[in-house]
């Protein structure tokens, strides 16, 4: 049938089974939102404050979901403002697919109103993108772009459509949702070497990342940790793909990561590494990391192996499939002499916990986190309160956990709360600190008109706390640029009073715990301005280029 | 550090050269030549690329290249089994009067050809691998070089094997 470009765009989402979108109009996406106004049955769409939002928000949907966030924008200044959304979602590997409008193909390369060349500016931070000139190809591009979104490593695509494109009309044949690449395994010529690397080690761990949500290969990971007798330790990416009660868990590791999993990671004589990418701030110094370790590294992306790290042993390919043909190959385990050290290391890490009472950042997270529903999900921003919730918070369910850690975006948290609470339509923790929220509160505007079922924590330090912490710690305290108390006069309730929303500032536990009884009788978000100290550090620390043992680990040793 | 040649086959798309050399530039991979150019099919151009880095960064760059939906295949051509060569265009200063014999035996002894020769400029062409080359622009950097430009490395492999027919 003959369709006009705009309605194939539309029924292109639709027969991928896309429900929502998140977007904000302009002059050369006109055509599209008046084909999604004739579908908006089929398809919720979200308008955004800002178009960062609405790229953040489809990669909180993603990120919860496990499908293809959808985002929206229009041309020159619509597109650049999608670029760190972008950009988080690269860096993350979640698959998202955002379509812009561009200027008609006869003003392309003119310099005309608001004409950027996206696909340019977006080329290193897009698993691949389009610019489509010629309707014809449109249906084929959108949907290749969902295959390419959602298959193998994910990541972001982007689709950039003239507007002439999305007038003109162009043969349309319905078909079914586009069937994404099968998992496979790419390299496995290692399999055996690894496995007899596995079955003579004494101290193995089992290290992941967020590969394993990918794949959802939570089970086959757990699996292996009993049969080869291995403690779990993850990255931030990997946080909540195994729960975190799983008695062999250690927890995240690295610059910020809990004690006992980073030092089961110094004092192991094998990782067995899925799904992993092994970025600084897991590793520290590289090289001082792994040296006196072999490091069996899975990954369905074959350019991770040996790309930081000297890896003995690369298995490239789907690691639900990769560990489904090395399980055979692996004989159970016992490392009695392994389990006893890390249970000291747990006893270790134990008593260094933050026991004071009132409100602190752990009291204030455990509080939180026994409020929110079972399953729910938690949303962070990027900042010290991120890293406090990867180290308090408890998960039960794979994708529950919706983080940025790649880019490290502030102003990630409100918009892709928005997505995650969407698509889980449960109430969603979001712990944020006033630093990135000021990134992004504009989305508190949609937010409300949404209704989304959002408990924002707002931990609420005045100041930019992770480089204040770095100032403190490396900086002789010379706190440049990064104090907002006295300096900003924000009233966080009074600004979501202002936005629709409601509020309520708390300075002690009993006042937080109140302020969380009443969010979860809220339909829409609900702010609690949490008052933290100023002073409060991320700790463990290992010094930035330090090696895993280089921990700071009590307040007292900074001091 | 050893010297690596790859040839890189690429569907015949608008901008996909940009997207290669742009993933080169921002791994930073140090890249001493590169070629491109039409084949024998419509669909499909070919790379050559010739950089210099240890083993582990060679993999790492073909691993880069097989992550961009456009390349297609890539070899990597083992000196010993390719026949390579590139181009080589020089323009010399000709100076009425003075004899300029020197510059023609040598473009004799390396089989060069005399793409012009007027009063006051030889452009002269040299085929041949890249050490002949060079050998041959610092023999000429006796006189006075105007300008030169060279194509880079251009390879196949020997015997009637072809990159198409790996493509699955």
């Amino acid at each position: 049938m003959l369709l006009q470009g705009s309605e194939i765009v539309v029924r292109t989402l639709i027969e991928q089974g896309v429900e929502v979108v998140f977007g904000f109009p302009g002059a050369t996406v006109i055509d599209i939102y008046d084909a999604l106004l004739a579908h908006k049955e089929e398809i919720h769409h979200v308008l955004v404050a800002h178009e960062q939002g609405a790229a953040h928000a489809a990669d909180g949907f993603a990120r919860a979901t496990g499908k293809p966030g959808v985002c929206l924008a229009t041309s020159g200044p619509g597109s650049t403002n999608l670029v760190t959304g972008i950009a988080a979602s690269f860096m993350d590997s979640t698959p998202l697919v955002i379509i812009t409008g561009n200027v008609a193909t006869t003003q392309i390369g003119t310099d005309s109103f608001q004409e950027i060349d996206i696909t340019g500016v977006t080329l290193p931070i897009t698993k691949h993108n389009y610019f489509v000139e010629d309707v014809a190809e449109l249906a084929d591009t959108m949907c290749e772009a969902f295959v390419l979104a959602c298959s193998g490593r994910p990541g972001p695509v982007l689709v950039d459509i003239a507007k002439d494109v999305q007038q003109a009309v162009g043969e349309f044949e319905p078909r079914p949702a586009v069937v994404v690449e099968e998992p496979s395994l790419w390299d496995v010529s290692q399999l055996e070497a690894a496995a007899a690397c596995i079955n003579a080690c004494h101290r193995p761990l089992v290290y992941f990342g967020g590969g394993i949500v990918a794949a959802s290969a939570e089970d086959e990971v757990l699996e292996l940790a009993e049969r080869v007798d291995a403690p779990l330790a993850c990255s931030l990416m990997g946080l909540s793909a195994v729960p975190t009660a799983h008695p062999r868990f250690l927890g995240m590791e690295g610059m910020h990561g809990r004690y006992a999993a980073t030092m089961a990671m110094k004092n192991a004589d094998c990782i067995i590494a899925l799904g992993c990418r092994f970025n600084d701030r897991s590793t520290g110094d590289r090289e001082r990391f792994g040296a006196a370790v072999h490091i069996v590294h899975v990954d369905i992306d074959g350019s991770e192996i040996s790309k930081t790290t000297s890896d003995d042993f690369g298995l490239v390919g789907d690691v639900r499939l990769v560990l489904a043909a090395l399980m055979p190959l692996l004989e159970q385990a016992d490392h009695r002499g392994w389990r006893e050290l890390v249970a000291k290391l747990r006893a270790d890490e134990a008593s260094q916990t933050d026991t004071r009472g009132g409100l602190t950042p752990r009291s204030a997270l455990i509080a939180a986190d026994a409020t929110r529903p079972r399953g729910s999900v938690v949303v962070t921003d990027v900042g010290q309160h991120q890293m406090w919730a990867a180290q308090y918070l408890s998960f039960d369910r794979p994708r529950s956990f919706v983080t940025n850690g790649g880019l490290g975006a502030m102003g990630f948290g409100l918009p892709a709360a928005i997505g995650a609470s969407l698509a889980s339509g449960m109430r969603t923790l979001l712990v944020v600190g006033d630093g990135g929220f000021g990134m992004s509160l504009h989305e508190m505007a949609t937010a409300v008109s949404v209704e989304a079922p959002i408990t924002i924590l707002l931990m609420n330090n005045g100041t930019l706390g992770m480089v204040r912490q770095w100032q403190t710690l490396f900086y002789e305290k010379r706190h440049a640029a990064t104090t907002l108390t006295g300096y900003r006069r924000t009233n966080y309730v009074a600004l979501a009073r202002a936005f629709g929303a409601d509020g309520m500032r708390v300075d002690t536990l009993e006042a937080l715990q109140k302020a969380l009884d009443a969010a979860a009788h809220v339909t829409g978000p609900y702010l609690i301005d949490c008052a933290i100290d100023a002073d409060e550090l991320v700790l463990p620390m290992m010094a930035p280029a330090g090696a895993l043992d280089d921990i700071i680990v009590r307040a007292e040793d900074v001091r | 550090m050893n010297r690596h040649t790859l040839a890189i086959l690429v569907h015949n798309r608008f901008g996909v050269l940009n997207r290669v050399t742009s993933m080169f530039r921002r791994r930073r991979f140090n890249i001493e030549s590169l070629t491109v150019s039409e084949t024998e099919t419509a669909a499909y151009s070919r790379i050559t690329v010739v950089f210099d880095g240890d083993d582990g960064s060679k993999e790492q760059l073909i691993h880069q290249l097989y992550k961009l939906p456009d390349v297609v295949m890539v070899r990597e051509l083992d000196r010993e089994a390719t026949v390579s060569c590139e181009l080589l265009l020089i323009k010399l200063a000709n100076v009425a009067g003075e004899p300029r014999n020197d510059i023609l035996d040598a473009a004799g002894a390396f089989e060069a050809k005399i793409m012009e020769y007027s009063r006051d400029a030889i452009i002269l062409r040299l085929v041949g691998d890249t050490q002949l080359i060079d050998n041959f622009i610092d023999l000429m950097r006796d006189y006075e070089i105007l300008e030169s430009c060279r194509t880079g490395v251009i390879s196949l492999s020997r015997g009637k094997s072809t990159m198409r027919d790996d493509i699955a």
